[in-house]
């Protein structure tokens, strides 16, 4: 091995130099024939139609595939369209609701369950269990769970003492909560499972150190874990926002937009326009504010942590 | 089961989360706070596991309910007479045969070739060194940020061009070039010593002789991930299926659980559970069978859907 390196480096005349350049390139041949097969799949699936839809946007295309230019008018369509606008209020009032419910719940199970005792491994199997669930499944459960009449949820409720609890799915105004609450469940064990791999980075010898002087509980936490977890927050809440922005499919299996446009949210006004109305061009102007409100968070986000970490 | 899952030490790095971790350390005496606490503890758990269990539980019990029984007022936890017989009809109300072994037949080549396609360009990304790599890497890796519901129409566009609509062939194409085998595989593949795979090509191995006899079988845990989460995700994928397949000889479970319940004249509910039980039990044996490898995907990589 000694004598090749050295054969390598030693020498510097021209013909070593063409026969490593040629190695160069051979080597460039090789990288790329690793990455060709996966990358024409994703090339061709992923970033051709990501660059595609920015065209498109700025057109008026349609099911006949007749597209023409149109400039910026789809987008100034989509400020004076209302049910875009509710469909817009409606995911950042998601988003407002499962991003801090979720953050919070997974790092309380997170903690709880990085102790040691009898039956730990159970209550992590079982926080993670929902996450790997389809989300037909859990929508349908839970649509009936949720049902005002007959669930057991209002059961519940009942039994409590609350004579009217809520219509849940069916009243515009709680259809959104129980999305959030049903969202929360699925996707906690997920999150759990990221506060977890965080948490064994966390040196102990600062926790022993800060007990040592005498920090109870809350101020190990606050002071100690929270730093120390610092990357996993910052990745958790990027997740976080990017999958809540997106929510699609389990509200459509669970109240396609409803009641009325109760629980609307840009994916799905994406959808209809869409799929159910062929209007590709207009639905790819609603797809690039989705795509620019996911970009534009998560940079925002990326220099907030820069910020913070100096 | 009860041997996956434990709480490690602190001290162990990430692919170790999962290790067993027999710590006989010292016992402090615990005091009265530190009693109430724990039982405090206990209880949050206890409640939450069953919040989190409840909704399966409903499921399966009201899969052998008679159809009335399901919206009984008062509430029933348990059938009063097991009605198995839903287990037998749904085979026969329902073309759930057909939706299997679609769901099957996706599951099983788009795993083959996310593995294979992820891990073969993961070497690239982590063993080679060319120009341009960096930059491709960056591209996959941004696309995390891009969800997918915001490109959906122009690849559906671009399929529809490519006349595969309609056919299995589109969520093939939909779920086995995703980027996140490849950042799985190159997270992985890096924690293997560089000098394994010099010594091989001092051997005079190739670098494809080096992925194939050095790389795969050393990155068994992690091919094991990646093949668990894309099996999952792909018998679990509802928006692909809707979107593509409009033939029901072509429907997936999921897809054809969701609309069974649209077609159930009677609303028999009963039936509509027991069809989704038996699209959830594959994929919780799987879990609890390889439930270490999906915590050690998740949490190396981060990164799902």
């Amino acid at each position: 091995m000694t004598t090749l390196a050295d054969a390598d480096v030693s020498t510097s005349r021209p013909p070593i130099k063409r026969r490593r350049s040629k190695l160069r390139l051979r080597n460039t041949l090789t990288g790329w024939s690793f990455i060709l097969p996966n990358f024409l799949g994703f090339g061709l699936l992923t970033l051709v139609p990501v660059i595609a839809l920015f065209y498109i946007s700025l057109t008026n295309w349609n099911v006949f595939g007749t597209a023409n230019f149109i400039g910026f008018q789809n987008f100034t369509r989509l400020i004076g369209d209302g049910s875009f606008r509710v469909a817009f209020v409606n995911t950042l009032y998601y988003s407002a609701l499962h991003i801090p419910l979720t953050f919070i719940v997974a790092l309380g199970l997170a903690l709880l369950l990085n102790q040691k005792f009898r039956g730990v491994a159970f209550f992590r199997t079982a926080a993670f269990f929902p996450y790997i669930t389809s989300i037909v499944a859990i929508a349908l459960v839970w649509n009936l769970l949720f049902s005002p009449d007959y669930g057991p949820i209002n059961a519940g409720l009942r039994f409590l003492g609350i004579t009217e609890p809520p219509g849940w799915l069916t009243s515009t105004e709680w259809a959104m909560p129980a999305v959030v609450i049903i969202s929360t469940w699925r996707d906690m064990g997920y999150y759990m499972i990221l506060f977890l791999a965080g948490l064994q980075t966390v040196p102990r010898e600062l926790h022993e150190a800060a007990r040592m002087d005498g920090a109870n509980v809350f101020q190990r936490f606050w002071n100690v874990t929270l730093p120390a977890l610092r990357p996993t927050t910052f990745f958790v809440t990027v997740m976080l926002t990017i999958n809540s922005f997106k929510i699609f499919d389990l509200i459509l299996v669970l109240t396609d937009g409803g009641p009325g446009q109760a629980t609307l949210v840009i994916s799905q006004f994406i959808f209809r326009k869409g799929f159910e109305e062929n209007q590709f061009g207009y639905a790819s102007a609603a797809s690039v504010v989705l795509f620019l409100l996911c970009i534009v968070v998560t940079v925002a986000q990326f220099f907030v942590n820069k910020r913070r970490s100096i | 089961m009860t041997d996956l899952l434990v709480p490690a030490d602190a001290q162990h790095q990430l692919p170790k989360l999962t290790e067993p971790a027999p710590r006989p350390t010292r016992q402090r005496p615990l005091s009265a706070l530190g009693i109430l606490g724990r039982i405090i503890g206990y209880a949050v758990l206890i409640i939450a596991a069953a919040g989190l269990l409840v909704p399966f539980f409903w499921m399966i019990s009201s899969s052998l309910k008679s159809p009335n029984e399901v919206f009984s007022i008062p509430l029933q936890w348990l059938p009063e007479v097991f009605v198995w017989e839903n287990y037998v009809e749904i085979w026969t109300q329902s073309n759930i045969l057909t939706w299997i072994r679609n769901t099957l037949l996706l599951s099983v080549v788009v795993t083959f070739l996310q593995v294979l396609t992820g891990s073969f360009a993961a070497y690239g990304f982590a063993r080679m060194r060319f120009p341009g790599r960096d930059v491709l890497f960056l591209l996959y890796i941004a696309t995390i940020a891009v969800p997918w519901q915001s490109y959906m129409i122009p690849q559906f566009i671009l399929l529809s061009n490519l006349q595969v609509t309609n056919t299995l062939w589109s969520i093939i194409l939909l779920q086995a070039f995703g980027a996140f085998g490849v950042f799985l595989m190159k997270q992985y593949y890096e924690t293997i010593p560089e000098e394994l795979s010099e010594a091989a090509r001092i051997d005079g191995l190739s670098e494809y002789g080096i992925w194939r006899r050095i790389m795969l079988p050393l990155s068994v845990p992690a091919l094991a991930s990646l093949a668990l989460l894309t099996i999952v995700n792909t018998w679990n994928d509802f928006l692909g299926p809707l979107i593509y397949l409009r033939d029901p000889d072509l429907w997936t479970i999921q897809l054809g659980l969701r609309n069974f319940v649209s077609s159930l004249y009677d609303t028999n509910y009963a039936l509509l559970f027991a069809g989704l039980t038996i699209s959830v039990v594959p994929i919780a044996i799987i879990f609890l069978l390889g439930q270490r490898y999906f915590v050690e995907g998740i949490a190396t990589s981060g990164l799902k859907g």
